[in-house]
């Protein structure tokens, strides 16, 4: 019998779990990994990670890895870069209150200074680790444990959309917002992660790949009611789609 | 050796790139702006630099991070807010094992105090700069030259121990200009040379290791994969977080108890036949030698102990004072309250009477006050 589909090398055995079931950062994960793989960048990739789930994957990433500060991923990608050989890949994978709240202005300033990294930016609405939180993404009307009577316009704000907020900037070469939901929408995901490492390898400048996810646990849903979910409103208030490809 | 004319806040740039340092990240702040504005002009000179002026002190000190977990020589600097917001990122590189120079450059507090030269920091750069009960060895210049020979060597301590390194200056040497002999230039190869006996910490983006895995580098458990003699003692620890974290700090504790026996540097000034004693470092210590050439003329024996590094504190040292000779100590120091008279105190454990001469918020002290202190202890 031929075998056709394996484990990628990019995950540690033995690949338990660690997320909860029906959490796209399983998918997620997977996906940077099966990319590095194909791309055959396991001996020269680094990631920088954030805090938040995503600190889950330092479990299972079979390649270079560090723990940044809350928030910090980005400043700390530009330095590892600076001293790394030259074609290494340094990517960062973050949460939304990770990148989008407490890191904004690492974030933005790693974007505007156009730095030859990759961010990988896995938004769920939500602070899943520290137990559902209103997050900086938290839909409008949405509930969390501290926005319990659903996110108001009037206290609140609207959510941040970052795709939107770092394609007013100069620097960065690609932005591309992505949604693992379905079969199609991982293999597009994939190459949008392809081409944010390629970039890095051409030493075109900053790629920017938002994935869309949800968080079963803290919104209160079964996985498949939180596709619908994601489906029904997420995916409506962030639009999937290329940004810029330079 | 190079002989020149230069600001201390230069000087100790150029000390720096001289001593290996390849990666530079700062934020304005004063008085220490002229470091990362020398770095920059620097930069393009020196083969393999790089300089970040980071969006924050909280970005700069994270540069720092990623830069020294890829094996480059790197190295912050900021002045007192802008380093009570790298404690965060100085507890990360001290939880993480990773080697880099710090540069307080200490001006008035608290809050946004004032922007005049202070020693108001010493307890945030020996207790407590961050969480998690990490610690630094302080180095506190009281010239322009020992701030250039400190950051020279800076970098080869913060390797030995892979942990980060302070040098504890004030606005005085960051700002005034003294004639110094600058060091050669150390070499790549000989950085690589001196990690390769140490057994350097194995850093990351270079593909996989010796042992064939790729590595982690994480906060809290750091240790665990830098100091290889003392894991000796633990065999396998695995991979329980709770349990590497522990272990991780017990080879911490053990590297502080190593600098207190190896590492303690103070200068004894006309000590030999001194009954007061003056205890200062930095600028105070710089003042107090003026003083004591006034003292001296008026036949009172004074002399000085002036603390190196202040951390580990040359706590016998102080102890060693013999009470029947030394009938006083004067703290002398640029903080309200005294802040290392809390160790000369722990030191002297109520032997020897303590006075203090104590200035603060950007005031700096004055020989005549000093002078004055001496004279009225009774
Ligand atoms: C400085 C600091 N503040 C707060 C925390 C607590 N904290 C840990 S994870 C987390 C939330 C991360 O949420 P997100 O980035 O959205 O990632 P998710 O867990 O949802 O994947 C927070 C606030 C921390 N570790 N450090
Ligand atoms: S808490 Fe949410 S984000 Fe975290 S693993 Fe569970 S489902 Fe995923």
């Amino acid at each position: 019998m031929e075998k056709i589909y394996s484990r990628t090398k990019g995950l540690q055995a033995p690949f338990t779990g660690g997320f909860c079931p029906g959490c796209f950062h399983g998918v997620i994960s997977k996906s940077v990994a099966e990319v590095l793989e194909e791309m055959d960048l396991l001996d020269r990739a680094v990631c920088v990670i954030g805090v938040g789930c995503c600190c889950i994957c330092s479990r299972y990433f079979d390649f270079d890895k560090m723990n940044a500060p809350h928030g910090r991923a980005p400043a700390v990608a530009t330095g590892l870069k600076h001293g790394a050989p030259k074609d290494t890949v340094v990517f960062t994978y973050q949460g939304d209150g990770d990148l989008a709240s407490i890191g904004i202005a690492e974030i933005m300033y790693a974007a505007n200074r156009g730095e030859n990294i990759t961010i990988v930016f896995v938004n769920n609405s939500t602070y899943g680790m520290t137990g559902g939180q209103m997050a900086p993404t938290t839909l409008i009307g949405q509930k969390a444990t501290t926005s319990p009577y659903g996110r108001n316009v009037a206290e609140h704000g609207y959510p941040m959309h970052m795709c939107e907020v770092l394609n007013q900037l100069g620097a960065p070469v690609f932005i591309e917002r992505v949604s693992c939901d379905s079969p199609a929408g991982v293999l597009k995901a994939k190459k949008a992660l392809q081409k944010g490492f390629q970039n890095q390898l051409d030493g075109k400048g900053f790629s920017f790949i938002e994935l869309m996810s949800s968080c079963p646990t803290n919104w209160g849903m079964t996985p498949l009611e939180s596709v619908a979910f994601m489906r029904e409103h997420t995916l409506k208030e962030f639009e999937v789609k290329n940004f810029r490809d330079r | 050796m190079e002989r020149k004319f230069m600001k201390g806040s230069e000087a100790i740039a150029e000390a720096a790139i001289r001593g290996g340092c390849r990666f530079f990240s700062g934020y304005p702040i004063t008085p220490q702006n002229e470091i990362p504005e020398y770095f920059a002009r620097r930069a393009p000179e020196v083969d393999g630099f790089s300089f970040r002026q980071g969006e924050s002190e909280v970005a700069s000190v994270n540069m720092v991070m990623g830069a020294a977990a890829s094996g480059a020589r790197a190295m912050t600097s900021s002045s007192s807010p802008g380093v009570a917001l790298k404690s965060e990122g100085m507890s990360y590189i001290a939880g993480s094992a990773l080697p880099m120079v710090l540069c307080s450059v200490m001006r008035g507090g608290p809050g946004i105090g004032s922007i005049q030269p202070s020693q108001q920091d010493y307890w945030q750069a020996t207790k407590a700069m961050g969480n998690g009960g990490f610690k630094m060895l302080v180095f506190a210049p009281h010239t322009v030259q020992e701030a250039v020979d400190m950051t020279y060597t800076a970098f080869d301590y913060a390797e030995r121990d892979h942990n980060p390194v302070c040098i504890l200056a004030d606005g005085c040497i960051a700002s005034m200009m003294e004639p110094v002999s600058l060091p050669e230039f150390v070499s790549d190869e000989d950085i690589e040379k001196a990690r390769d006996k140490r057994n350097y910490y194995i850093t990351i983006g270079k593909g996989k290791h010796a042992d064939g895995k790729h590595v982690e580098i994480s906060s809290g458990a750091g240790r665990v994969k830098a100091d290889v003699e003392f894991m000796k003692s633990y065999g396998d620890i695995g991979a329980d977080y709770g349990v590497r974290g522990e272990v991780s700090n017990r080879s911490m504790a053990a590297m502080f108890k190593r600098w207190a026996e190896k590492d303690v540097a103070y200068e004894e000034y006309m000590m030999d036949d001194a009954e007061i004693v003056i205890a200062a470092y930095g600028t105070a210590a710089r003042v107090s030698k003026a003083a004591i050439a006034v003292l001296r003329k008026e036949g009172i024996k004074a002399g000085l102990l002036r603390p190196i590094l202040v951390n580990p504190f040359p706590t016998a040292a102080f102890k060693s004072l013999d009470p029947k000779k030394i009938k006083h100590i004067l703290d002398v120091e640029m903080s309200i309250p005294g802040q290392m008279l809390e160790d000369v105190e722990h030191a002297v454990q109520g032997a020897i009477p303590i006075s203090t001469c104590l200035r603060s918020c950007g005031v700096i002290i004055s020989r005549e006050e000093i002078v004055a202190a001496v004279r009225n202890l009774k």
